[in-house]
């Protein structure tokens, strides 16, 4: 059961980790972007192809595709989202689904449609077990490592975000965008380096998930709907909203799947719409928050 | 003066514009006058269909929704099984078949009356996911993954049976399609649909000035259910089978997609983003078999950037 | 009417009939004859339609468009692994194209929904990937040249009572396909001895194996029967090894579609001593396998083949063949009665397609991971011949 409970935890911090910078750049810039998950795998790939065409060590490929990933995101942001902040979510909807279409068909042209392996390197392959019978802890060591990056990630998102002035920049963006512009705060640079770096985690969290999630070209299709329902239960308005409503939903899968398998696939959706249905903008917004 | 020229505007609005009876002339001649183009013909009527039903919704209502396939999923399900156990009549198919979607549509309905546009988003979607892990869960009456195969239903109207080319099918989804926008003109074109786009373009002051708005929005959720349980017996009718795709979350995201690309609040735009969009997918995946999500993608893309409304009008594409 | 326009109006006349004539001693000769060949190239099982491609690809260039005196003409098109699009492509090629045969059909619900079209327009259809046993059942026209589940599933459940394996966990893809893999291999399991402990199944879109796996730990089973669709082994191995199963002592055993050729290279130590059961292994030692999977590397970037690709291959000699014994003039039921009843070698090794079910008998063979020149291989080290499909021989 503890095994069970951490598996759980682990998934959790991995959704949190792919999900964050869709929740941010959602609350930030009001923008819906479905292409968060293209971003996820293009960190995927990057650390894939360096590992395998390049021999270059996973551990690494993880900074590189976070920064490859968060570049990626600059560029995207300054060319192609900026013209269309102001426009209605639809317009952006239908953007987002165009550039995952072309992300997806790419990938495929340049990569091939076969699933990506992943050869993890010996020191993260292995298998640690306390305790016996029920309440044995059966921890691999990669998700170990998974847990413990995603916590170091973010206790860093957390102090930036309260102990510095970029920080309470972006914050005071959140709240209310067009007096922070009045008060002479650099919205532009607020929402590109925001944007980037959530796409930087994005990346991050490919990279890492490629070995649980599987790596193909349509990954941005398959887990868009987890990272979606992350950000609905969430809210858009913190960081911690959405690590709760990540370990929350990541436990209940793996739970679910194991304690009623047939009922595995029902949980997540379920979950989401009961609490949806109770708390409409999500699980942990600020009273006073913006919808 | 000012009652009367409101009146005016309205009523004008809802005539039947020059253009609209060529239009539907146009695509009745389709199957006759290019036979090899029924298939796709049908397609396309019933897609329309089904973005008619979610331009109800979304267009006039405002409704966000990623999960209309819920509805039509359960149209071709209950086509399917009244086929097969009780009786092969597509007539008496669609109309249970609707009838069951309007019941679902009543339904959820309630879920969707409170929230931001990403919670309904979020919701709808739940919802349509959750009913495809059903049909998958209850296999012995869905027929699981492989669904239910070797439906064969009894002629149109007593004496029009299914062709190969699929010419009666075509007809048939062509005068469904037709009988069900009339209705759908006719509703938003009433006091009824007047109100529900008040309730999407500011839904406090709808409410201060007394319209009853969540009966507004159950009445027209539940209608635009029956809609899409329509278009799903139709697919259902016409192909024969039915399997668990129908509720997948693509058929909802393409839906939303060729609703916008034609245009929400405008009945007709459903049906030409319909055109469009399935034109353009058949046309691609006959180019480059495997990367046609690629030139869509593009498209999309461009379109947004160029701006929605300038597709129809080429002239305006290069002025600044 | 004037005389020049008469006179142009005249010669566009005889223009037009002479086309015609000519046309008409072309068609007299040989229209092409069209092979209308649907496979999911994108969608879940994209890998399936790729192996497919290929492989009728390659059989052409080795065996030339034209067959008794007619050309050959391919006509590929993509489902997008959707049932209702197959058959829609389906009776688009039938009306518009008049196709001479269909083929391809990736997954089972594809070639069930196809089926009624070619039974209501006489065309042969030649089942290439999909394998469920019911699929032959559902027109007089399907002809199977892929396998079937049922078929390689006993064959590994009578090898394991006999190999130390009496307790089994089955652990299948929730569709078609895995439900017939777990039905025939647990009666099989139990026949001879054995005990199934539980049967799992996943559902087919799942991003986590990890909590299946887990349970299948607790159970403490000899071992665990995997049947997932091809490309999905990969994950099912690593979580396998993530989770020690194999040093908490249970093997893994399964159909080759956990082994999948086009993934088992990459698999890495973990794969190594996984034994399955499987129709064909890109390693199986005869001269016409070896030149099929040297011509098949070559002309496609070394991809290796797998049994997608074989059944792509073999599905376009029995079409080949039954033109032939049809003297090129095709047709419907001469076709299908040239089909049925071939007897060939085919790179997996001996095959016959059945007269009465018109379905392929073929070995199954036991095979077993290991590492040969730097590369993991299905090594083959038994057989059972001529297994015909357990689901029909009733």
């Amino acid at each position: 059961m503890l095994t069970i409970l951490f598996d759980g935890i682990a998934y959790g911090m991995l959704l949190f980790i792919l999900a964050v910078g869709l929740a941010v750049t959602m609350g930030l810039m009001n923008f819906i972007n479905l292409a968060h998950g293209a971003f996820a795998m293009v960190g995927g790939y990057i650390t894939v192809l360096l590992m395998q065409r390049a021999g270059v060590p996973f551990i690494v490929c993880l900074p590189i595709a976070f920064v490859g990933t968060a570049l990626l995101g600059a560029i995207a942001e300054r060319t192609l989202y900026r013209p269309l902040y102001r426009r209605p979510h639809l317009d952006q909807v239908l953007f987002s689904i165009g550039l995952v279409l072309m992300s997806v068909a790419a990938v495929d042209y340049f990569v091939g449609s076969t699933q990506q392996i992943l050869q993890l390197p010996d020191w993260l392959k292995g298998r640690t077990e306390i305790g016996e019978g029920a309440w044995t802890l059966g921890m691999g060591h990669y998700r170990l490592f998974i847990i413990a990056v995603c916590a170091l990630v973010t206790v860093l998102l957390q102090w930036v975000l309260s102990r510095t002035r970029f920080g309470s920049r972006l914050r005071a963006s959140v709240d209310d965008q067009r007096v922070a512009a009045g008060m002479g705060i650099n919205v532009n640079v607020v929402f590109l380096s925001t944007f980037a770096v959530g796409s930087g985690l994005a990346g991050l969290g490919g990279a890492l998930g490629s070995e649980v999630l599987g790596l193909d070209p349509t990954f941005p299709l398959k887990y868009m709907i987890y990272f979606l329902i992350v950000v609905a239960v969430g809210g858009t308005s913190s960081i911690t909203g959405p690590l709760l409503a990540a370990l929350l939903l990541g436990i209940a899968d793996v739970a679910g799947k194991y304690y009623i398998p047939k009922m595995g696939a029902f949980i997540v959706y379920t979950l989401m719409i009961a609490i949806l249905l109770w708390r409409p903008q999500g699980l942990f917004v600020r009273q006073g928050g913006k919808a | 003066m000012t009652g009367n020229g409101a009146q005016a505007s309205l009523l004008r609005a809802s005539r039947v514009k020059k253009w609209e009876p060529v239009f539907w002339l146009l695509a009745f001649a389709v199957p006759v006058v290019m036979p090899s183009e029924a298939l796709i013909v049908n397609e396309i009527a019933i897609v329309a269909l089904f973005a008619v039903s979610l331009d109800l919704v979304l267009g006039y209502s405002g409704i966000v929704s990623l999960g209309h396939a819920a509805f039509f999923g359960l149209g071709a399900y209950t086509a399917a099984l009244f086929c097969k156990h009780v009786s092969p009549d597509p007539h008496m198919g669609l109309l249970v078949s609707m009838g069951a979607a309007a019941v679902l549509g009543f339904a959820a309905s309630f879920t969707v009356l409170r929230g931001s546009d990403l919670t309904r988003l979020m919701v709808t979607l739940g919802l349509a996911l959750i009913l495809l892990e059903l049909a998958n869960k209850f296999d012995d009456i869905t027929g699981g993954t492989d669904g239910i195969q070797g439906l064969v239903f009894s002629p149109v109207l007593g004496k029009f049976e299914f062709d190969l080319a699929g010419r009666v099918a075509s007809y048939y989804s062509l005068a469904v399609l037709l009988a069900l926008f009339i209705i759908a003109r006719r509703i938003v074109h009433s006091p009824f649909g007047a109100t529900l786009e008040a309730i999407r373009d500011n839904r406090l002051r709808a409410m201060a000035i007394g319209i009853p708005v969540h009966a507004r929005l159950i009445a027209v959720y539940t209608i635009a259910a029956a809609m899409a349980g329509a278009a799903g017996a139709l697919f259902t009718q016409t192909s024969g089978f039915s399997s668990l795709d129908v509720f997948e979350f693509h058929r909802s995201a393409d839906l939303m997609l060729m609703l916008v690309v034609g245009g929400t609040g405008w009945l007709y735009g459903g049906v030409v983003g319909a055109i469009v969009f399935k034109l353009l997918q058949d046309f691609l995946s006959s180019q480059t078999p495997q990367y046609w999500s690629f030139w869509l993608g593009l498209f999309l893309v461009v379109l947004v950037l160029v701006g929605r409304d300038r597709l129809l009008k080429p002239w305006t594409w290069f002025k600044r | 009417m004037h005389k020049r326009t008469f006179v142009r109006t005249l010669a566009q006349a005889g223009a037009a009939a002479a086309a015609l004539c000519a046309g008409g001693i072309a068609f007299a000769q040989g229209t092409p004859f069209k092979i209308g060949l649907i496979l999911p190239m994108t969608g879940q099982q994209a890998t399936t339609g790729r192996q497919i491609e290929a492989a009728a690809k390659l059989w052409m260039a080795q065996n030339g468009d034209t067959v008794a005196g007619r050309k050959v003409e391919l006509i590929i098109k993509d489902d997008t692994t959707l049932p209702d699009v197959t058959r829609r492509l389906a009776q688009e090629l039938v009306v518009n194209e008049k196709v001479d045969v269909l083929a391809g059909m990736g997954i089972t619900p594809s070639a069930l929904a196809a089926g009624p079209i070619a039974t209501q327009s006489k065309t042969p259809l030649v089942v290439m990937a999909a394998a469920t046993s019911i699929i032959t059942e559902a027109s007089p026209y399907i002809v199977r040249t892929s396998f079937t589940l049922p078929q390689v599933s006993v064959s590994i459940a009578d090898w394991a009572p006999k190999n130390g394996i009496k307790s089994v966990v089955t652990l299948v893809s929730d569709y078609g396909p895995g439900i017939d893999a777990e039905k025939y291999f647990s009666e099989r399991l139990i026949l001879d001895g054995g005990k199934v402990l539980d049967k799992l199944r996943v559902p087919l879109r799942n991003p986590d194996f990890a909590p299946f796996l887990q349970k299948v730990r607790d159970l403490k089973p000899d071992a665990l029967f995997v049947f997932v669709p091809s490309g999905a082994g990969a994950a099912v191995m690593k979580q396998f090894g993530e989770r020690g199963m194999d040093k908490a002592g249970i093997r893994l055993i399964g159909t080759g579609d956990v082994t999948d050729d086009d993934q088992l290279n990459d698999m890495g130590d973990v794969a190594l001593g996984v034994v399955t059961s499987h129709h064909y292994s890109a390693a199986h030692p005869s001269a016409a396998n070896k030149k099929f999977v040297e011509a098949f590397q070559k002309a496609n970037k070394n991809m290796r083949p797998n049994f997608m690709a074989v059944g792509g291959y073999d599905g376009m000699r029995v079409i080949y063949e039954a033109l032939k014994k049809t003297g090129g003039k095709g047709g419907g039921d001469a076709l299908l009665a040239g089909m049925k009843g071939q007897i060939f070698e085919s790179p997996r090794g001996p095959v016959y397609i059945d007269a009465q079910t018109r379905d392929i008998v073929q070995n199954v063979y036991l095979r077993k991971v290991e590492r040969k020149d730097g590369q993991l291989w299905n090594v083959e080290f038994d057989v059972i011949k001529d297994v015909k499909d357990p689901g029909k021989s009733k």
